[in-house]
């Protein structure tokens, strides 16, 4: 599947059908650091994901003095 | 995972409260939990004419939806920081969002009114970006709602936001901090607006959640400058504890609201008094958004201050 993240935006590739948790912990994601979207959809950590879907890993986090 | 209210499948999981939502019934416990806040520290009423401080990013934009859909008098204020392409892009968000609800939208500009955009504040002062640009935004929020007889500003102030910004407190024992920081800080002073927080019992990644399934149109990336922030190593670590003890940020900060705070709450308060050069409020005789100013102002009568791209 494809892994869209940002800040920087970039692009990487994991292999076969995966659990949106198992992903997180691959890639050493907090969950409670991103959202987790495919298409016009939120995906719970519990959710498989396909080789052919295309996901975004959305950072909540905002910053700065406020 | 199902939704605890319907059976759904869910959209987002809460582990903090044990719980998951679908999408429908997600807004519906996002919208009541800004209503208990605004309830509980009697933020505002209807009858009020409430200033929203907009940033074009996920907490403000929810913020100012809520409350639009909620049906009260606001007007959003954008204040222009000029960051560069973030500033424009940012700005433009903010536009689009009040044209599409058909909402008030002030926009101030930052070197309007203090002599120079952020980025050269930041060159001349030699302080963390974030403390000049803070320390602006607060002074001017506070004037614009003066200026339209607005008695309260409203913040996207988020339970990350707070938690972060308590754990920074603590760790250096700010204890003249401690008892500023509050969900609604009241009107101390005739110049002095409310100033509150309603979506303080949200965490961040709720509010994008909110800001996404309502399709709000948000930018997503970061403020250059808050790459390396204390508030963000904050929060980083804030979350690690949270991964390990859900419900942990929460724990810290309504623990702190509900038995630590009133411990530091001075029995007498601080003296406030009006700034001899713009007569806003504060603690001395110049204030200190009168100061940078001052501070901006001649270095660019020295030609010091040039920004970094």
């Amino acid at each position: 599947m494809k892994v869209v993240l940002r800040n920087p935006r970039r692009e990487v590739d994991v292999a076969g059908n995966r659990r949106v948790k198992e992903v997180l912990k691959d890639l050493d994601i907090l969950p409670e650091s991103v959202l987790v979207i495919r298409g016009d959809d939120l995906v719970t950590a519990d959710q498989m994901l396909r080789e052919d879907d295309v996901i975004e890993l959305r950072p909540v986090m905002s910053g700065g003095l406020l | 995972m199902k939704c605890r209210k319907c059976g759904a499948a869910a959209a987002l999981e809460l582990r903090r409260h044990n719980a998951a939502f679908c999408a429908q019934d997600f807004l519906d416990f996002f919208r009541n939990q800004v209503r208990e806040a605004i309830r509980r520290h009697k933020m505002f009423t209807r009858d009020e004419r409430v200033l929203v401080a907009v940033s074009g990013g996920k907490d403000s934009l929810a913020l100012w939806d809520v409350l639009l859909d909620d049906g009260y008098d606001t007007t959003g204020l954008y204040l222009d920081l000029g960051i560069f392409d973030y500033s424009a892009e940012s700005r433009a968000k903010c536009e689009a969002f009040a044209a599409a609800r058909s909402a008030r939208l002030v926009i101030s500009r930052v070197a309007d009114e203090v002599g120079a955009p952020v980025p050269v504040i930041k060159e001349v002062t030699r302080r963390p970006p974030c403390s000049g640009c803070g320390l602006s935004k607060r002074y001017l929020m506070n004037r614009a709602a003066l200026e339209r007889g607005m008695q309260v500003v409203a913040t996207g102030h988020n339970l990350d936001d707070e938690a972060a910004t308590l754990f920074g407190s603590v760790m250096h024992w700010q204890t003249d901090a401690l008892p500023r920081q509050s969900p609604a800080l009241p009107s101390t002073h005739p110049k002095l607006v409310r100033r509150v927080k309603p979506l303080y019992r949200l965490s961040e990644r709720e509010t994008a959640a909110y800001a996404f399934l309502r399709r709000i149109d948000y930018i997503v990336e970061e403020c250059p400058f808050a790459r390396g922030a204390t508030s963000i190593a904050h929060k980083e670590i804030l979350n690690r504890m949270e991964e390990a003890s859900p419900g942990a940020k929460h724990n810290f900060l309504f623990g702190f609201l509900e038995k630590a705070r009133p411990v530091f709450e001075r029995a007498e308060g601080v003296v406030l008094q009006e700034c001899v050069r713009c007569g806003q409020v504060t603690t001395g005789t110049v204030c200190a958004f009168c100061k940078l100013s001052d501070q901006v102002k001649r270095a660019a009568g020295t030609g010091a201050a040039a920004p970094d791209r």
